[in-house]
């Protein structure tokens, strides 16, 4: 194992039984992704992406193979240590946003720190420094059906971001974002890059993948192809 | 997260959905409102009747045909010949009998009372002049049966007050009017003193008679329904109980006293007998409303689980950020918990407002008591836990992903 790999999978597979019909999801996937890394894993829809990204995120376990996770390995745990895995070391950004409805923006971002028993000073300021550095600042008390869909994505961003995860998953983080926002969401994705943090990205749509450093592709559950991206868009500030 | 948060963050959730939550409780509502309600009338009742009971005399004793066997109480005036005017006689004269001091034959039944505009129907009791030093009875107003009334088989009546009302509803003087009792023709000399009765027993709603009338005239019978005795304190009740006890046998010329035919109560005796119906009662109607109580919580139990299925992606989020198992269990419980809670505080006070409302409506002692109170807020949130329990765990059981892919 390298030392620096915060994500390492061995021969991972997942495979869905509906009676006695099986269905392969995931086929014998083994990746490696360094700290600091922005990867975009890419392909169809039905290609298997978001049962990897479940798998990654601590959120289902593999039928078979090996994940290890910052020096973890997941698939020995129980449920209550992968609730902890997913607080601590994960940070996830979804599609649709998933925040939870009629509570304000600051309370969104509350919510790790309190399943993580952080108390309530602690909490209320962090929550605020990172609403502010998604550029918030002026919405935190509003509620999540008052912010728009760009904003709702920022909003789950800071979420991500308080516990101070090992890495971001976002999952289609600008499925639901015009594509202007979508170009400020990418925006502070690389900026977080820059400043050290590590990111993987599903999505199926090009643009959004050229943002990252690598791209790995991924078509019936089998990575088709894995390599650094040299016409990397980049976001000027 | 501790749990004034919890509880804050759950009070909000819950009042999202007024309507909802409302009817929600409303089960709880309804059932801790009648438990309170029918366990404080049922207090109510208990004391009214022993406080009846008691203003009737307290050193009385009362001999009725019967055996206790076949529940003495409640056999019917007519229903058994056993007891006549000589046992009464008997007593009052025997050397052996030292205990008592008075002794009252009476025959009673129930008839229809008729003047000429109006009629009721009340309880027609036939005494002796004793009655009123035996059970306590004072005169209003006129005179009480007199002992050559009894003698000559006089046609006149003393009426409770409760009879003048019914009969008499706008007339001042009521003493010289006729009521006609089985045919009968009978002048009213006297009205007794209010003994503020009411329904079971009520001692407002009796006509007295000469007790000579009552049998011959009005009824058609020979025997008595019942003797009461007056002992000569409290303390030689037993005694009393056990001298008239075998006096009666030896003059009945019974030899196994499991075969007497008749019973001799004392008041307590009564009392421990209105006590246990009353008692039974309560239970009962407790019982009932217990049960409506666990329905609310079934609904309750319900609403949760359409809640769980609700916010399923909600759960599954709470899971994905890093919520425990135990952590999402305790979440839903608070909510189920405060529900049932709130449906209890709630409920508590509609059943103390009915059962002040009722206590006045048919003037009754109100009370209420503080451990049926602490009861129904400890079965509040005990009903909380338990019908909340299967959708809290439900709720925490949820795989975060398929939580999540829940649409």
């Amino acid at each position: 194992m390298k030392n620096n790999a915060i994500i390492q999978t061995a021969n991972l597979s997942k495979i869905y039984r509906l009676g006695s019909l099986e269905t392969t999801a995931l086929d014998n996937i083994s990746i490696s992704i360094d700290k600091g890394e922005f990867v975009a894993i890419m392909g169809p829809s039905g290609s298997g992406k978001s049962t990897l990204m479940h798998i990654l995120g601590a959120l289902d376990l593999p039928s078979s193979g090996q994940y290890i996770l910052d020096g973890k390995n997941v698939e020995k745990l129980t449920d209550d240590q992968l609730a902890d895995i997913r607080n601590r070391k994960i940070g996830f950004i979804f599609q649709a946003y998933n925040l939870l409805p009629r509570t304000t923006a600051l309370k969104n971002v509350m919510l790790p720190m309190a399943y993580a028993g952080i108390d309530k000073e602690e909490r209320l300021a962090k929550a605020k420094k990172y609403l502010e550095m998604v550029g918030l600042n002026n919405r935190m008390e509003h509620t999540s059906n008052q912010l728009s869909g760009g904003q709702q994505q920022r909003v789950a961003i800071a979420r991500a971001l308080v516990m101070n995860p090992a890495i971001l998953l976002a999952d289609e983080p600008t499925g639901n974002i015009a594509s202007a926002q979508a170009e400020e969401i990418m925006a502070i994705f690389q900026k977080l890059n820059n400043e050290g943090h590590t990111i993987v990205m599903i999505t199926h749509e090009p643009d959004i993948g050229q943002h990252a450093k690598r791209i790995i592709y991924i078509r019936d559950g089998k990575i088709i192809d894995n390599k650094n991206n040299h016409k990397q868009r980049i976001i000027k500030n | 997260m501790d749990l004034i948060e919890l509880f804050i963050e759950s009070l909000g959730t819950l009042t999202l959905n007024k309507t909802r939550t409302g009817l929600a409780i409303l089960g709880i509502v309804i059932g801790i409102g009648s438990v309170i309600a029918l366990v404080s009338l049922g207090q109510a009742s208990q004391q009214a009747i022993q406080s009846q009971i008691q203003s009737l005399g307290s050193n009385l004793l009362t001999v009725q045909p019967g055996s206790f066997n076949q529940g003495a109480v409640r056999s019917a005036a007519g229903g058994r010949t056993t007891l006549t005017l000589d046992d009464a006689k008997e007593i009052t004269k025997s050397d052996q009998i030292t205990t008592i001091s008075k002794v009252s034959p009476e025959y009673s039944g129930r008839t229809q009372i008729i003047t000429g505009s109006n009629n009721t129907n009340a309880q027609v009791v036939g005494a002796t002049p004793v009655y009123t030093e035996v059970h306590k009875i004072d005169i209003a107003s006129g005179n009480f049966i007199t002992e050559s009334d009894v003698d000559s088989m006089a046609k006149v009546a003393v009426v409770g007050p409760q009879i003048v009302s019914d009969l008499f509803p706008d007339q001042t003087n009521v003493i010289g009017q006729t009521i006609r009792i089985n045919g009968q023709m009978l002048t009213i000399i006297g009205i007794t003193e209010s003994k503020g009765g009411s329904g079971f027993m009520n001692q407002d709603s009796i006509v007295y008679v000469p007790l000579t009338t009552a049998q011959k005239q009005l009824f058609g019978a020979s025997h008595l329904s019942s003797i009461a005795l007056e002992a000569k304190s409290a303390d030689l009740m037993v005694a009393a109980q056990d001298e008239v006890g075998y006096f009666l046998l030896a003059r009945h010329k019974i030899t196994d006293p499991t075969k007497a035919d008749f019973s001799i109560m004392s008041q307590q005796d009564i009392l421990n007998m209105a006590s246990s119906t009353t008692g039974t009662f309560t239970a009962l109607l407790s019982g009932i409303a217990a049960i409506s109580l666990l329905v609310g919580g079934i609904g309750i139990m319900n609403i949760m689980l359409v809640t769980v299925t609700e916010r399923t992606r909600e759960i599954g989020l709470r899971k994905a950020l890093g919520a425990k198992k135990k952590t999402i269990t305790t979440q839903f419980l608070t909510e189920a918990i405060i529900l049932t809670f709130s449906g209890g505080v709630i409920g508590a006070l509609f059943g103390i407002i009915a059962s002040y409302i009722i206590s006045k409506l048919i003037s009754m002692p109100f009370i209420i008591s503080p451990f049926s109170i602490v009861l129904a807020f400890v079965v509040s949130a005990g009903i909380g836990i338990i019908f909340g329990w299967y959708p809290a765990k439900r709720a925490a059981g949820l795989q975060p992903i398929e939580a999540l892919r829940y649409e």
